[in-house]
């Protein structure tokens, strides 16, 4: 096959996946989540556990040793099938506390603690770098194979700019379709669409080389369980510990793997997708590894001595002349390659920039933590971790010059990433596991596994010198690192999982027994440890009403961006019974809120900043009580006359709301009442007090052309105001004509800055306005919606007091809804009079130089809603801001 | 007779389920007690390659099994999922 075709048919298959994430991208971003969402989606997500490592290397594996490539598999099966353990509770509490990443777990647990975050996040770089670079390894050498004209050579005239294409290439899609949202609980979609078709292509890619093999090349089942036992392949022997010890290892890596953790818990976390997995993900596994072993037995009767079985998918059907069945199988090495580096890089990006980023610059910029856009700021983090991780991972790759077999790297990250397992397990299961215990056995599992395996797999005399694996560290007999405590003759992969997890849990059960932990922590793990009980988000103890609602609203929005945190503050104001958008701090909310954040920038950060607003968490007697499992009974009783007495004094706020209300309101009726009267006497009395002196005669024309417009002038008043009374009253009745038909959002706009321009027209006035995002059709009433922007405009051009004043008009569409906002630089309104401005005759100078009657803010929220949509005011701006809400189709549902 | 019935009925079914759980919690152990079983008939064997063929079938055989158990669990544990979340865990 031409090597040009072959980079040709490649591009055309990273188009589709560029394609496939896109349209999944923009269903996602309208709302159309469905299938998206369903459980084989998650369930073959789920296989970048595969990586080019068991697509490539299980061949070459189960030529050198057999059967015992199935280990690999057999340890995920053997968690998936007891999901109910371990993989239920791990998914529920990801979702309850909105978890980022495996280091975000383990750090919330043990008391928010940024440590343990660096810690983990430290390992998962560490072990998963040479996995990467075995991506890119294994990709360039199936692009070897075929470069060269025969299946032995392995002649790339350029092998280090291939990795770098393809490094390059990956860190595009990555930051392209996984740093779209912040919040890592808004999944990715299009990454996680992408590699579930991915996982499709491997799977038909292997099984259709398998078939080939079984059926096309060997004669038949039958004929190849003859051809197994003749084998040299066959002629391996079982070795118990290392049979036990990789089970034990790949069972652990599945749970702790980065990448894993974020497809199973990040990215999925519901019991019905759990509920598939636990089967289809074994079955998924099983159909990898079905064809395994003939496909090696096969390779090393066919293929001549000394090639490299590891390649055996690829070169096996080139050399039976199947060049299409060996295009088919470097697509799915391929696939299994980038989509395996697409999602560790994701979630690698996440624990560096939540660990390690964000707090050093919440450390050194504690100011800019507070006003700056934190949301740049996160995303600019991810998007330079997941460059610099792949960047990591290319540079070991060209250190390590691509020379050892691809199975000793991927055993190694196992390895390392277990670790992480007894600290996981302790803490979702134990509630006595602290945090010194946790960074106790991390720490010591770590270096062990460091020691007597990570740096003897370069050799003696690379990393470690010989002396030290002659006579051991300082020279101690019993600290050689691959015989430690002078036992001898364990297999070394074993040998290092065993002492390094040993001493692991030692250390870990150790510190836990003799620490104390702190209050948050010791909250923290009884939330997860009891995460299926009703109310296990526990108590979180901020204190309650020192936070102004108004100061957290907009750190969230700096966050969340605007929309969801203003959705956010709505949703609670509702649940409280208050109208508009700014709830009271109660501490549940504001516990609630540090979940949400943590949900973007990890749990350690958000409750470093909600503790700047705030103030210090504080942990009372009775939160502590609750933790406390004996006295949960009594808790409950009188958390239950809690929750009935708070119930009690938020009806009777809503009461007193309402109440409070309902006298403003009488008190502007009355208010009214006499404006109404003055308004109407001021032009009667000039046109009456005219037209009698019109009446007595005697005047000179042009002083009775003048006395004439002056009464002319009055009646056009009197006739304004009784237009508006009618129109308001017609609009509240309902009955009002609408006139429906398809308008350019931009020109009503035009139009409406222009009518408004009569306003003040002295004043010089700036207009910030993006033209991009107003071309937009809406089907709705055009004039009517003039009418409100007019009016808008003209409050803006009234009443903003800066000295250079500007007025800012974004448009956004979300989900079939349009939000125009109208934001000014002035001062805003007072939170008391926040609630008022919409009703009739409302005005809040009491100087009537703006000439209205105070009628047009209520004609504009009558215009809205018979228009199916809102105009409310926005809080938390920095000026006064009012945000009008359309539907993009009106009438479609009406009519 | 139908009152007299239908408590009794409520009852069982409650009992299914935790059995259920129960049972799924339990297929994991008997999964890993099979997988392990190769260790006691290839330790002293090894070497002459005779019975790989075999021990893979075994192995492939124990693994379609585990499969087809689960799914059969999961599809009775995910029809209840909604009542446990009420009742919360049993502990």
């Amino acid at each position: 096959m031409p090597f040009n075709l072959l980079v040709l048919i490649c591009l055309a298959y990273v188009a589709m996946l560029f394609t496939v994430a896109f349209l999944a991208e923009r269903r996602a971003a309208v709302g159309r989540i469905g299938w998206l969402r369903a459980p084989v989606v998650y369930t073959l997500s789920l296989s970048i556990y595969c990586t080019a490592w068991t697509f490539y290397g299980a061949v070459g594996y189960a030529a050198r040793s057999g059967l015992e490539f199935v280990t690999i598999y057999l340890g995920p099966t053997l968690v998936f099938v007891g999901w109910w353990w371990v993989l239920r509770k791990l998914v529920r509490i990801g979702r309850q506390q909105r978890v980022t990443s495996i280091a975000d777990l383990i750090s919330s647990r043990f008391g928010k603690s940024n440590i343990l975050g660096v810690v983990v996040t430290l390992i998962a770089v560490i072990a998963a770098t040479p996995y990467i670079a075995l991506q890119l390894q294994s990709v360039t050498l199936s692009f070897a194979v075929f470069a060269s004209g025969t299946p032995e050579g392995w002649a790339l005239p350029n092998r280090d700019a291939t990795a770098i294409w393809v490094a390059g290439g990956l860190a595009l899609f990555t930051i392209l379709f996984g740093t779209r949202n912040l919040d890592a609980k808004e999944q990715h979609h299009g990454v996680v669409l992408a590699i579930a078709v991915e996982a499709v292509v491997k799977l038909v890619a292997l099984l259709a080389v398998g078939a080939f093999v079984v059926w096309g090349v060997a004669g038949g089942v039958q004929d190849v369980f003859a051809r197994i036992e003749a084998s040299p392949a066959a002629g391996w022997a079982l070795r118990p510990d290392r049979w036990v010890g990789m089970i034990a290892v790949s069972g652990a890596a599945v749970i702790c793997l980065p990448r894993m953790f974020q497809v199973m818990v990040v990215e999925g976390g519901e019991d019905r997708h759990l509920a598939l997995a636990s089967w289809a993900f074994p079955a998924y596994l099983m159909g990898m590894s079905l064809f395994i072993l003939p496909i090696a037995v096969i390779g090393l009767e066919r293929m001549p001595a000394g090639s490299n079985p590891d390649m055996f998918v690829l070169t096996l059907p080139l050399a039976e002349g199947q060049g299409g069945l060996a295009m088919l199988a470097f697509l799915g090495g391929f696939s299994s390659a980038t989509s395996m580096v697409i999602v560790e890089s994701i979630a690698l990006a996440t624990m560096v920039s939540n660990h390690i980023v964000m707090p050093l610059w919440l450390r050194l910029a504690p100011k800019a933590a507070m006003t700056g856009d934190v949301r740049r700021i996160v995303l600019l983090a991810r998007r330079l971790s997941i460059i610099g991780v792949l960047g990591l991972g290319y540079f070991y790759y060209r250190l390590s010059g691509g020379s050892a077999a691809l199975a000793a790297m991927g055993l190694i990250a196992f390895a390392g990433v277990a670790q992480v397992l007894p600290v996981l397990l302790g803490g979702i299961f134990w509630r006595g596991a602290t945090k010194a215990g946790a960074v106790a056995g991390l720490v010591t599992g770590f270096a062990v596994w460091a020691y007597t395996l990570l740096l003897p797999f370069f050799g003696p005399g690379a990393a470690l010198p010989q002396a030290v694996y002659d006579h051991g560290l300082f020279g101690l007999h019993w600290l050689r690192p691959l015989a430690l405590f002078g036992i001898v003759g364990m297999d070394p992969l074993v040998h290092a999982i065993f002492w390094s997890v040993a001493l692991n849990t030692a250390a870990f059960c150790l510190g836990s027994l003799l620490t104390f932990p702190g209050p948050v922590e010791r909250m923290q793990g009884a939330a997860f440890v009891n995460v299926f009980d009703a109310d296990a988000a526990g108590p979180q103890g901020w204190a309650r009403g020192r936070a102004e609602p108004e100061a957290l609203l907009m750190m969230a929005q700096r966050i969340l961006g605007e929309e969801a945190a203003l959705a956010l503050f709505e949703t609670e104001a509702r649940a409280q019974g208050k109208a508009g958008y700014l709830p009271d701090a109660t501490p549940d909310f504001v516990a609630g809120l540090e979940r949400r954040l943590a949900g973007s920038v990890g749990a350690a950060t958000s409750h470093a900043m909600i503790s700047q607003i705030v103030g210090r968490a504080t942990v009372s007697v009775e939160d502590l009580m609750a933790v406390a499992n004996e006295t949960a009974q009594i808790m409950e009783y009188s958390a239950q006359l809690e929750a009935q007495r708070e119930e009690l004094s938020r009806t009777a706020g809503a009461l007193r709301e309402a109440n409070e209300k309902l006298t403003q309101l009488s008190v502007q009726k009355d208010a009214f009442l006499s404006q109404i009267s003055h308004e109407l006497r001021t032009p009667m009395t000039s046109i009456r007090a005219f037209s009698e002196i019109l009446t007595e005669g005697d005047l000179p024309p042009e002083q009775v052309a003048q006395y004439g417009r002056i009464i002319h002038d009055e009646a056009i008043r009197l006739t304004r105001l009784l237009d508006d009374l009618l129109d308001l009253s017609v609009l509240e009745n309902g009955s009002v004509q609408l006139n429906l038909s398809l308008v350019n959002l931009q020109s009503l706009i035009d139009r409406a800055l222009a009518a408004a321009q009569h306003t003040r027209p002295e004043r010089g006035f700036t207009v910030q306005r993006d033209l991009a995002a107003e071309t937009l059709f809406l089907r709705t009433d055009g004039d009517r919606l003039v009418q409100v922007f007019i009016n808008l405009i003209s409050n803006a051009r009234k009443y903003c007091d800066a000295a250079e004043p500007s007025l800012t008009i974004t448009v956004r569409q979300r989900a079939g809804r349009v939000h125009v906002d109208f934001t000014d630089n002035g001062s805003g309104i007072a939170k008391q009079n926040q609630a008022i401005i919409f009703e009739k005759f409302a005005r809040l100078t009491d100087e009537s130089r703006a000439g209205g009657a105070g009628l047009g803010l209520a004609i504009c929220r009558e215009v809205m809603a018979n228009l199916g949509g809102q105009v409310v005011y926005l809080p938390g701006r920095g000026g006064a801001a009012f945000r009008v809400t359309l539907p993009l189709r009106m009438g479609q549902k009406v009519a | 007779m139908m009152a007299r019935h239908r408590p009794l009925f409520l009852e069982r079914r409650s009992y299914r389920r935790r059995r259920l759980r129960d049972a799924a919690r339990l297929l994991p152990l008997l999964g890993a007690f099979l997988l392990l079983l190769p260790l006691l008939w290839s330790g002293d064997g090894g070497g002459d390659g005779a019975g790989t063929a075999r021990d893979g079938l075994y192995l492939f055989a124990v693994w379609c099994g585990l499969v087809l158990v689960c799914a059969v669990l999961s599809v009775g544990l995910s029809r209840d999922g909604d009542d446990a979340e009420s009742g919360g865990e049993t502990r």
